[in-house]
């Protein structure tokens, strides 16, 4: 089935994927934004329980997601792995940093001789939700501004500069992405706990929130999609193999790509209507249309950012050392293998999906949490 | 080396090792005790006895506590992949990411779906429904292992690969080749029961605890019987598992086995040594004895090696200056084909670049015909191919004595629980809790054994470690590894606490 493909349908078709998980890691990173408005949403201990218990079902498949991203471009595109984790040094080090903190953090918080006390792995969760967040908003963003680093003849990442990746903080038009995906992620927690914890002061607390991080959201996402769409885009030409800037390279590439354009604009209408409901309407079915909605704007974006001929990890350094899905790909039979393989992600996609729906088909209550053999995080 | 000193490519290993280290603390437990509940909860699910419930939901808290801290650990093994040995990622990439992408894919998934079922599903879910997920949670963790000893057994012996000159690394050329690799499967093999021989120790350990206190008796009784019996097969299976797995070292890595052993001069119907010290002053090609004294078991380590007690074992002096009458080569021939075979990949690229396509033809085929040995081109002596010895020696005589006390501790504590006779051994006990840490050594030495045993290679044979790792300086490798130990102590610290805290809570303290 695969092998009818040609090698740049399959370096198309994982980029798709990548795309795609890419989409499904920032909707999951909803956990994430939870973590930042714990008690911001609580009145006292019981509801923060309800808040963390909440989330802490949930935190295993963003770290899940994560692993899957990172393997899955290990796999398909290992020159993108290799110039970016072991460029950008410091960036990834913080984040996985903030990463690590959140793993034990839901397990250890409440358990009794937890050593730190529950006040640091409450501050954990913050570190992880906050800076994790937008940390990986900056990394992500230098998919657009560039970064400083060449490839030698063996394909091996020499950085330039000694600030390995963290002067990419240092480009105030990285920090637009950064905070706009804080602000989404906190937006889409809020509709996750009014769909999966019955509680009327929380739900209360989580529609105001939302409300105002809408306002938050929106300057730093409309000025993202200002930037991108108003700078000078990584154009890559296949048959010269030479990458060049090219005026408003990003907004062509969506209007070129309809497809895409259709799915970024239909993703952030979702999202925004699903605010709408939540906010003006009171509905509280809206975490899955949010979902959707974030789901596809991130896809299209990753989509413009590395199809129609695009460099998607441009070199500030040279840009003829850019990574195109072209020259950062495995080999062609690994893409074929890897793709079989990924005939199993609807199965997978489909068991977590009845797992989900089994288990918050009964919502978080007081009395659950306060039942005196309930597994609390 | 290619760019960097010494003192970086040490610090780039030191840490891959404090995180492997760590990472190995915590998964073992994981591995088997999501089995041991498992049974737990079957045993609950068909008696309907509460008892076998209470006793599900003690072991799970404990599983879950413990879990966590693998999981980071496990997430930042794969990004160090990419932040601290790049040129290894790119260089094997296309390899070694595919199993990490499917581990992804079809194990953690699976564990980390199934585990929210697990702990917050009691009332929420049928009986079936959650006993069938505590069962692919175990089956989750276990295949995640799968997949990463196969990538890693794949750099200890790798296969279903070429070189392409063209994009300067290897490319996959049969995927089941790298799967069913006989070293990936005995690898797996012998690495997961050591992770429920940990977890048998663990519940055995525990479980006498609460014998030695009177309290909690039936739970714990139970559990030393799943424990113990459980603990008794995965021990008897490691065993065999093991020989499997020095026969493949004698195979494929003889260095390695070399070392193990602490052989200098290759023999016929070697022996294994039983106990021995070694001698810190011998030094390879010395006339100086190996040990200050040893005991050794005649004719084992040809059995072990070749299932042939007549073999000829090579030592350390044959496989570093050869042994012509066993048509062993120096390494030094090895060196010198790998040095021509860097030197044609360069020539190839020039050729290339200049368009000269007979040129690049011709470097081609010297290239070919010398790849075998790559890797050795970046050793600057023969003797840069053996691995620490002392470290090496004394970590496979901790694993296999170890081992051995494991099959009779299970075997003892097995039969004195069914003749209901356990609670007079109060010693037994003790030393059932004395060798939970006991599983735990034994297990990291397993890992230095394979990982210390290899070096100096990333890829056996094809990449040293100095060439894999990132052009990056020491100094900042050094102080993100204080920055891992720093945290991982405290993880490691606070599960400890937490850990013994709620084994002094027990069975009937619920979870807090």
């Amino acid at each position: 089935m695969f092998e009818a493909l040609t090698f740049l349908q399959l370096q198309q078709y994982w980029w798709i994927i990548i795309s795609l998980l890419g989409g499904l890691f920032v909707y999951i990173m909803f956990i994430q934004g939870g973590q930042t408005v714990l008690n911001q949403l609580s009145r006292n201990e019981t509801e923060k329980t309800m808040l963390v218990n909440s989330l802490g079902r949930k935190w295993e498949l963003g770290f899940t997601t994560l692993v899957l991203f990172g393997g899955a471009l290990f796999a398909a595109f290992p020159l993108f792995y290799a110039t970016s984790f072991g460029g950008a040094y410091w960036v990834w080090m913080v984040i996985l940093f903030c990463f690590i903190i959140q793993a034990v953090s839901y397990e250890y918080r409440k358990k009794p001789d937890n050593v730190l006390g529950q006040k640091t792995y409450e501050a954990f969760l913050y570190i992880n939700g906050s800076l994790g967040v937008v940390l990986l908003g900056i990394a992500i963003s230098t998919f657009f501004s560039g970064a400083d680093f060449a490839l030698d003849d063996n394909n091996f990442v020499h950085w330039q500069g000694g600030a390995r990746g963290l002067e990419a903080l240092l480009n105030p038009m990285n920090y637009l992405l950064g905070f706009a995906l804080l602000f989404l992620v906190r937006i889409a927690a809020g509709m996750y706990f009014i769909s999966s914890i019955d509680h009327a002061p929380i739900e209360a607390k989580a529609r105001t929130m939302i409300k105002r991080n809408i306002v938050w959201f929106l300057p730093f996402f409309l000025g993202f999609v200002a930037w991108i769409f108003l700078k000078d885009g990584f154009a890559y030409d296949a048959a010269t193999k030479t990458v060049s800037m090219v005026p408003n390279k990003y907004f062509w590439n969506f209007i070129e790509m309809p497809v895409v354009g259709i799915m970024f604009l239909a993703g952030v209408v979702m999202v925004l209507l699903s605010v709408f409901n939540t906010v003006f309407r009171g509905k509280s079915c809206c975490a899955w249309t949010n979902g959707v909605g974030i789901v596809l704007t991130v896809m299209a974006v990753l989509l413009a950012v590395g199809f129609n001929g695009t460099a998607f990890y441009p070199s500030t350094h040279d840009l003829q050392h850019s990574l195109t899905i072209e020259n950062a790909s495995g080999s062609l039979y690994t893409l074929t293998v890897m793709s079989y393989v990924s005939l199993m992600v609807p199965f997978v996609l489909a068991y977590i999906a009845y797992a989900w729906r089994a288990m918050d088909r009964v919502k978080i209550t007081e009395d659950e949490i306060n039942a005196p053999d309930a597994h609390n995080y | 080396m290619l760019y960097e000193t010494a003192a970086s490519v040490d610090w780039a290993r030191a840490q891959f090792a404090l995180t492997a280290i760590y990472h190995f603390l915590f998964v073992p437990l994981t591995l088997g005790l999501s089995f041991i509940v498992a049974i737990m909860e079957t045993l609950y699910v068909r008696t309907n006895d509460p008892q076998w419930k209470r006793a599900t939901k003690f072991w799970m808290t404990l599983f879950a506590i413990n879990f966590a801290v693998g999981v980071a650990t496990g997430l930042i093994m794969e990004f160090e992949f990419g932040t601290n040995w790049a040129n290894y990622s790119w260089f094997v990439g296309d390899i070694f990411g595919a199993p990490l992408a499917v581990e992804g894919i079809l194990a953690f998934f699976m564990e980390s779906t199934f585990f929210a079922v697990m702990f917050f599903g009691w009332d929420k879910v049928s009986k079936g429904f959650h006993l069938l997920s505590t069962w692919l949670v175990a089956v989750g963790s276990n295949l995640s292992a799968l997949w990463i000893l196969v990538a890693n057994g794949w750099m200890q012996y790798p296969v279903g690969m070429a070189f392409n000159p063209d994009t300067a690394r290897n490319e996959m050329a049969n995927f089941w080749d790298v799967i069913l690799s006989p070293v990936a499967m005995s690898k797996f093999l012998h690495t997961i029961s050591s992770g429920y021989v940990i977890a048998g120790l663990f519940v055995v350990g525990i479980s006498g605890w609460y014998l030695l206190k009177n309290r909690d008796t039936l739970i714990a009784k139970r559990s030393m019987v799943v424990g113990a019996s459980f603990g008794l097969l995965v021990s008897l299976f490691l065993a065999l598992s093991g020989d499997e797995s020095a026969y493949n070292v004698a195979q494929k890595q003889p260095v390695k086995l070399a070392a193990m052993e602490g052989l200098y001069k290759g023999e016929t119907r070697a022996g294994i040594i039983a106990f021995g010290i070694l001698n810190p002053d011998k030094e390879l090609g010395d006339d100086r004895h190996e040990f200050y004294g040893d005991i050794e078991i005649p004719y084992a380590l040809s059995f072990l090696g070749y299932h042939d007690i007549d073999a000829f074992v090579p030592g350390l002096d044959d496989l570093v200056y050869g042994n012509e009458k066993h048509g062993i080569e120096p390494a030094q021939a090895r060196i010198d084909r790998g040095k021509t075979a860097v030197a044609a990949f360069k020539e190839y690229k020039t050729a290339v670049k200049a368009g000269d396509e007979a040129g690049a033809a011709e470097a081609r085929t010297v290239l070919e015909a010398n790849i075998a040995d790559f890797g050795y081109g970046y050793l600057d002596k023969p003797e840069d191919i053996v691995p620490p010895i002392a470290l090496t020696f004394y970590s496979f005589h901790v694993m296999v004595g170890l081992g051995s006390w494991f099959i009779l501790l299970f075997l003892a504590l097995l039969y004195l629980t069914m003749a209901n006779e356990i609670t007079r051994f109060r010693k037994l006990l003790w030393l059932a809790i004395w060798s939970i840490p006991l599983g735990y050594i034994a297990a990291e030495a397993g890992w230095i054994v394979a990982e210390v045993g290899r070096q100096p290679w990333a890829v056996q044979d094809l990449l040293p470690v100095g060439i894999a790792m990132t052009d990056i300086s020491s100094s900042s490798v050094q102080t993100t590894f204080w920055m891992f130990a720093a945290l991982f102590t405290a993880l490691l610290v606070a599960e400890i606490k937490i850990m013994l805290r709620q084994i002094k809570i027990g069975p009937d303290g619920g979870d807090h």
